[in-house]
């Protein structure tokens, strides 16, 4: 492949297209709400029109929200169409059609899209996931091409660095950094993961993104493979995520036969391979060490840092992992430009993050909004607010690593340090809503007996700690504590905070230590008083 | 003579289980790293990781059998005991927790008899849960038999064992 071959495809697929696409989402969430016969059923009613030669039914990615799913929408007047089943899709062809009809729709400037920034979700339900020529029409593969032609490693990582991209996993480590680390390495093997291992409960976005434009994470791997001097990749996927895993093989296959994956890219004297792998559900292989040993075919227990993976990974050559959305992130920055990314954002957190939107809140879904936008901003604008009239008590985020804001401190700007000093912790991007009907120590107990059942028994504060403090919660729920066991309770959590060997114990206490922060009430309200 | 040809057909279909699990050991290159990957597609063969299964990856990778048991018990993906006819999943993430996922699978267990991740006697239902299933957007989530459905009620969910029984 060159590159009048690559624009060759480009403009053959648009020409092929029809001047109105009716776009319908068949990724999971939708999927589970019967898209695809809705999908089906409407071309086949479509086939029956004059309407045949100029629209065209086009499966697509999510388009975010998930709560008015089967969500479709019109490529030309951009609207959405809502709640769409077998029974109404009828409706839809005839607002198609130009004629009346009884059907919810949704305008782009809807508030829920309105404060949303799409740069990882650019392509998202935009194109077909399924097809690498739909990606290609988009200017996909264009920046690996430039990447591998114009640009030395060096250059690469340096608009990475420049740009700020801090790593999308939650711990927020300098992107650009991590990559100069391992070209630094001096090996005769290179490794580049993506860790895909997305297993926050409330977290959703990496399914989305795979989901939903799979070339992308390619293109972003391999443009990375190339500044760090890697050969072989893996994906690292749950297993829990059929579709995100088969469209993935999809897309893999199809970049081989373009010559996009394998040897000599784009006829430059490159080669990179990617595999996946898939896990079998063990909530630690996130932890990157874990997540090595498990690529590996062993058990997936973390080992003390360091050596990093950048000096030490996989099999002990030179490892890059990073997180898908971190992936993304890097074609519209080499694209763009890494002084267009640094201007989006707070100065210390660059671009924009992706939110699973989920729990009490009207519209959930996915969200990609600007980083430094506030919380308040995103629940109840971009989410509508609790419905029936209920009011917010606190956004958890980060999952079981994180924690659980108040409502009073909702219009806290969201970035990485703004979230920690609030207990919580950015995360990969769960946020659910709680609202005033949630009883936060129950809370605490779900995320700690989640933890306790996930701890993989290799260290005794995580394995033996978390037993515990899930212990003291009941207690305390059952109303059986004292105050003495409410002090050994938040003792336990910081010893457990500082002593465990990876970041699964480390983080385990944060939802007990945030909501006695900021609830602490609730837990003293239910303490048998000395007698 | 049905019964024979019946049998003769189950027999077969084991044997192309075996194949399938050969090709994938051989596409491996029988690469002891490799083992999670066979694990899995064992398991997708045979519905769960039977003793002979796991000697037998044992012998064709080479490695010791505590370690292929440790894999297998490591993860939540591997089972070693039959699953029922049917399974069916209650997502437990968090979305679906806040939205009474609990209540739901409190009331599967009961109307049962069994607890979340054992099999009704009779070898039809198997429940379990899932730890998110990442389609919060549609809370509460079931699986029934790798299918997802959305915004499910009590009412619901016993509706759907009750077809199964």
């Amino acid at each position: 492949m060159d590159l009048a071959e690559l624009l060759e495809i480009a403009e053959k697929e648009r020409r092929r297209k029809k001047p109105i696409e009716i776009h319908c989402c068949v990724a999971a969430s939708c999927v589970s709400s019967n898209s695809q016969s809705v999908k089906d059923k409407l071309s086949e009613l479509l086939s029956n029109t004059d309407l045949k030669d100029r629209v065209e039914v086009v499966g697509v990615g999510c388009m975010g929200l998930c709560s008015k799913g089967p969500l479709l929408r019109n490529s030309v007047t951009n609207e959405f169409y809502c709640h769409v089943n077998l029974d109404n899709v009828s409706e839809v062809l005839k607002d198609i059609q130009g004629q009346k009809a009884r059907i919810e729709k949704l305008k782009i400037d809807d508030p829920f899209y309105r404060k949303q920034m799409h740069i990882v979700l650019e392509n998202s339900g935009k194109i077909d996931p399924e097809s690498i020529e739909s990606y290609i029409a988009e200017g996909g593969y264009l920046t690996l091409y430039q990447v591998l032609h114009e640009m030395t490693p060096q250059e690469v990582i340096d608009e990475i660095t420049k740009s700020g991209l801090r790593g999308r996993g939650g711990a927020g480590y300098p992107t650009g950094l991590k990559w100069s680390l391992v070209a630094k390495s001096q090996a005769e093997k290179k490794f580049v993961v993506c860790n895909a291992d997305e297993g926050d409960p409330g977290a959703f976005m990496d399914r989305s993104v795979l989901e939903s434009d799979p070339h992308k994470i390619l293109e972003g791997m391999i443009i990375a493979a190339y500044a760090v001097g890697a050969q072989q990749g893996y994906i690292y996927i749950r297993g829990e995520y059929p579709l995100a895993i088969s469209r993935l093989q999809n897309a893999i296959k199809q970049a081989r036969k373009y010559g996009l994956l394998g040897t000599q890219i784009f006829e430059s004297n490159f080669d990179f391979k990617i595999d996946i792998r898939i896990g079998a559900g063990a909530f630690v292989c996130g932890e990157e060490t874990a997540l090595m040993q498990s690529i590996e075919g062993k058990r997936g227990t973390p080992y003390p840092r360091p050596p990093y993976p950048a000096e030490y990974g996989l099999w002990g050559y030179p490892t890059l992992i990073n997180n898908v959305e971190t992936f993304a992130n890097v074609v519209p920055i080499i694209r763009n430009g890494s002084e267009w990314f640094s201007k989006i954002g707070t100065e210390k957190s660059k671009g924009t993050k992706v939110f699973a939107l989920a729990g009490k809140v009207k519209k959930t879904g996915l969200i990609e909004v600007p980083m430094g936008i506030t919380l308040r901003e995103i629940v109840e604008e971009i989410g509508g607010g609790v419905p029936d009239g209920g009011k917010i008590k606190a956004v958890q985020t980060g999952g079981p690593s994180g924690g659980c804001i108040p409502a009073s401190k909702l219009d806290t700007p969201v970035d990485y340090e703004s979230l920690i000093s609030l207990g919580s912790m950015m995360g990969s991007g769960g946020m659910i809503v709680m609202d005033d009907k949630t009883n936060m120590v129950e809370v605490a107990r779900f995320f700690m007996e989640f933890s306790k059942d996930e701890s993989c028994g290799k260290c005794i504060p995580c394995r033996a700690g978390t037993y515990e403090i899930h212990n003291i919660l009941t207690k305390i729920i059952e109303r059986e504590a004292t105050q003495d066991d409410f002090e050994k309770l938040k003792l336990l959590c910081q010893v457990v905070k500082d002593t465990s060997l990876c970041g699964l114990g480390q983080s385990a206490p944060n939802p007990v230590l945030s909501t006695i922060m900021n609830f602490e009430e609730e837990y003293t309200s239910l303490l048998k008083k000395d007698t | 003579m049905e019964a024979v040809e019946k049998k003769e057909k189950v027999e077969q279909k084991q044997d192309n289980r075996l194949k399938f699990l050969n090709a994938a050991l051989k596409r491996n290159l029988y690469q002891p790293d490799s083992l999670i990957e066979i694990l899995h597609t064992a398991q997708e063969l045979f519905g769960y990781l039977s003793k002979e299964t796991l000697e037998y990856i044992t012998r064709e990778l080479k490695l010791p059998p505590s370690k292929v048991y440790g894999v297998a018990t490591f993860y939540n993906f591997f089972s070693l005991k039959p699953k029922g006819e049917h399974t069916c999943i209650v997502c437990m993430g968090t979305a679906c927790y806040v939205k009474g996922a609990a209540e739901l699978l409190s009331e599967m267990e009961k109307f049962l008899n069994i607890k979340a991740g054992e099999t009704t006697k009779d070898g039809k239902i198997s429940i379990a849960t899932a730890r998110c299933i990442g389609t919060c957007g549609s809370a509460p989530a079931v699986i029934y038999d790798n299918q997802v459905a959305a915004y499910q009620t009590k009412e619901s969910v016993i509706q759907k064992l009750k077809e199964w029984l």
